[in-house]
């Protein structure tokens, strides 16, 4: 069976990261924001396991895990903070939300 | 067997802390029992110690180890000896006579407890300053009985006048500290030590440059200290404080300490005989100076005054002529005559309800007799009449200033003439004539008037029952002066022309005085006016230092330099953080872009530096 090429697998992690990123940049909607995170951060995984399918070694795998582990969490943290946010104003604008500012 | 000095200061301290800490809830017979029972106790253990002690030689008890660096080292140690012998009983017995003089005096004034915690502190620190067996010691009391001065000249401060005294007083012996603090430093290095036995034994190896040196610095501290010339500006000013203090602290003790320190260190200026000299002639220059401004002053206490100067002014003559033990023999005579004069003077000024103004006594003989006849007995005292104390002390002193330079006797002689007229003038214008004053004379109680009494029997007898100079001829090498009698005689009259003709113009012919005055205005005016030494020196100095200090240490140094630093450095860091502001925009996708645009410089630098390897 002919593999994949590697470069396939790195190719499609940074069309997702950069995606991810601008996604991040130019929407404007939380949730969205919020999910651009969540690509950039697969996209890397992605990364993670390539290369450790390359060098045959288990680092990248278990970095991978703890992205995986981190990416729960923050979730977690931040969709609680997105609900939070969402009960106190009527919008979910991101621009928006910059109580802390002056 | 320890003797236990250490119980001789500790005793006021005591007195100090109980009244100072607590007497403000004391009645007043409290305060008075802790404080003179405190000095009398003290006097007691200073008669039971010298009579336990061989005095032949010093006798020290080291009490620990205060400072150690190396080979230097500093004990805090008493010691007794007979120098520390006369000191002690002067300074103890003296203190508690005016201890007791003072319950009457300040029975109707504030601060009661304050006042006599203050002069029980003072006791503590002379009693320290005199029993110090090293300099570091001596200094510790040096700079306490300073305080003390400073707090009771400004007892009454809610007078600006006695603050302003009481600072001058503090800040002109900060000059002499200076220069006695930097002979201490000059001792050390070149001696290693501060301990008087250990300095001493060495001085005479030292070369004579290095003395002189260091007995010019000690004598800066002394001239502070003792009100010499040019540092006597603050002395006449101390009489703003309480009459019993100007009788303890600025006639009788903390102003002889200079005297008693030059004295103690005689084994350095006996080799420095150009210090010696210089001392000799501050002495005799002091002496003659101040005496003439007590010529013309109105104010009792200020005639008092300018004859302490004065009078320190012989003792300087007596250590600057060698004559060491009768600089220590005038000053425990002066300690009797000038403070029964300034607490008689305080009698009068007590009975006349604080009236000061010689102008407006007169006549109070018979008003107050026991006051009158006990100053009596001490102005004839500090006249030199025999046999009264001051004459053989004042004669021990100009004789051996006639072996030592004649010209000094001399003037000597003149000042003692000038002594007698002033002393008298004040006794003839407080007690004889016509009462010029508006009140009702009253003569102080028992109280006052017993230490007064005591006080006028050592002035009398204490010259030849305390013969000093033989006492200490163990203590100071010094050469034998003959006995002159012809010197003797003359100064004896320059005494007795000074009386008479201070009773010839004010009894006799009571016009006389200010026909006089007129007759030489300049002359009076410039005398009256204490030679405008205090605009001199506000002028020369205090001013300069006062403008200088406002323009260019604060207008300048601190607004400018060190407050325009601190504003620089916050204004500079505003500046920095206004700018750093801008990123702070508070909104996320700047923030986001920022971390993008960063991320792509780090990537492409290390990309272009050929990547991690």
């Amino acid at each position: 069976m002919a593999a994949v090429p590697i470069s396939w697998f790195l190719t499609l992690s940074a069309v997702l990261f950069v995606t991810g990123a601008a996604g991040f940049l130019f929407r404007r909607n939380i949730i969205t924001v919020f999910m651009s995170i969540e690509l950039m951060l697969n996209a890397v995984n992605l990364s993670f396991v390539t290369f450790a399918y390359q060098f045959k070694k288990v680092d990248g795998h278990l970095l991978a895990l703890f992205v995986m582990v981190v990416a729960a969490a923050e979730a977690a943290v931040g969709l609680a903070i997105i609900l939070t946010v969402f009960k106190r104003r009527p919008s979910l604008n991101i621009d928006e939300v910059n109580s802390m500012k002056n | 067997m320890p003797m236990q000095l250490w119980l001789i200061p500790i005793l006021p301290l005591a007195g100090f802390l109980i009244n100072g800490l607590f007497g403000r809830r004391f009645s007043k017979g409290i305060v008075n029992a802790i404080a003179i029972g405190s000095v009398v106790l003290s006097f007691a253990w200073v008669v039971k110690t010298l009579l336990g002690v061989d005095l032949s030689h010093p006798y020290s008890e080291k009490y620990f180890t205060w400072i150690e660096s190396g080979a230097f080292r500093v004990d805090f140690e008493f010691t007794v000896d007979k120098l520390t012998a006369v000191m002690l009983l002067i300074v103890t017995g003296v203190g508690a006579l005016i201890h007791i003089y003072s319950v009457g005096y300040m029975a109707h004034e504030g601060g009661y407890y304050r006042f006599f915690a203050y002069l029980n502190l003072f006791m503590f620190f002379m009693l320290t300053l005199v029993l110090a067996a090293n300099y570091l010691v001596l200094f510790v009391g040096w700079e306490g009985v300073g305080l003390c001065s400073y707090l009771l000249i400004g007892f009454y401060f809610d007078k600006k006048y006695c603050t302003d005294a009481g600072n001058k007083a503090f800040i002109v012996n900060r000059i002499g500290d200076f220069g006695f603090s930097l002979g201490l430093f000059y001792i050390v290095t070149h001696f290693g030590s501060l301990d008087f036995q250990t300095v001493f034994a060495q001085a005479a190896a030292k070369p004579e440059s290095v003395l002189t040196v260091i007995g010019l610095l000690l004598m800066v501290g002394a001239c502070g200290k003792s009100a010499q010339l040019p540092l006597y500006v603050w002395l006449p000013d101390a009489m703003a404080g309480p009459t019993p203090v100007s009788a303890l602290i600025h006639a009788a003790t903390m102003v002889t300490a200079g005297v008693y320190m030059t004295a103690r260190s005689w084994p350095i200026l006996t080799h420095a005989p150009a210090a010696m000299q210089v001392i000799a002639v501050i002495g005799v220059a002091t002496a003659f100076f101040a005496a003439t401004i007590g010529l013309a002053q109105n104010d009792i206490k200020k005639v008092f005054a300018y004859s302490t100067v004065s009078q320190l002014g012989y003792m300087f003559i007596g250590v600057g002529c060698g004559a060491f033990s009768a600089g220590i023999y005038h000053l425990m005579t002066h300690a009797f005559f000038k403070a029964l004069l300034f607490l008689g003077s305080g009698s009068v000024i007590h009975a006349l309800s604080g009236e000061q103004d010689m102008r407006n006594m007169g006549g109070l003989r018979k008003k107050v007799p026991w006051t009158y006849m006990t100053m009596m007995g001490a102005a004839i005292a500090i006249a030199g009449i025999p046999p009264f104390a001051g004459f053989f002390s004042k004669d021990a002193i100009l004789l051996a200033a006639y072996a030592q330079s004649p010209w000094i006797y001399w003037v000597g002689t003149i000042t003692a003439g000038m002594t007698a007229f002033y002393v008298f003038r004040a006794m003839f214008l407080t007690f004889f004539g016509e009462y010029r004053g508006q009140g009702h004379p009253h003569e102080s109680s028992p109280v006052m008037l017993v230490p007064l009494a005591i006080l006028a029997l050592l002035s009398i007898c204490g010259g030849f029952l305390f013969r000093i100079p033989e006492f200490l001829a163990s203590v100071f090498q010094q050469p034998e002066v003959p006995e002159n009698t012809v010197l003797m005689v003359i100064s004896t009259l320059a005494g007795v022309t000074g009386i008479a003709v201070a009773w010839l113009m004010y009894i006799a012919k009571p016009g006389m005085a200010d026909a006089f005055a007129g007759s030489v205005k300049g002359l009076y005016t410039l005398v009256y006016n204490k030679y405008f030494m205090d605009e001199i020196y506000a002028a020369t100095v205090v001013n300069p230092v006062v403008n200088g200090s406002r323009e260019v240490l604060w207008k300048g140094v601190d607004v400018g330099v060190i407050d325009g630093a601190a504003n620089g450095v916050g204004d500079s860091a505003r500046e920095i953080g206004g700018v750093l502001r801008l990123f702070q925009s508070g909104d996320i996708r700047s923030y986001a872009t920022w971390v993008l645009f960063g991320s792509v410089i780090v990537i492409v630098a290390v990309s272009l530096a050929g990547g991690i390897r």
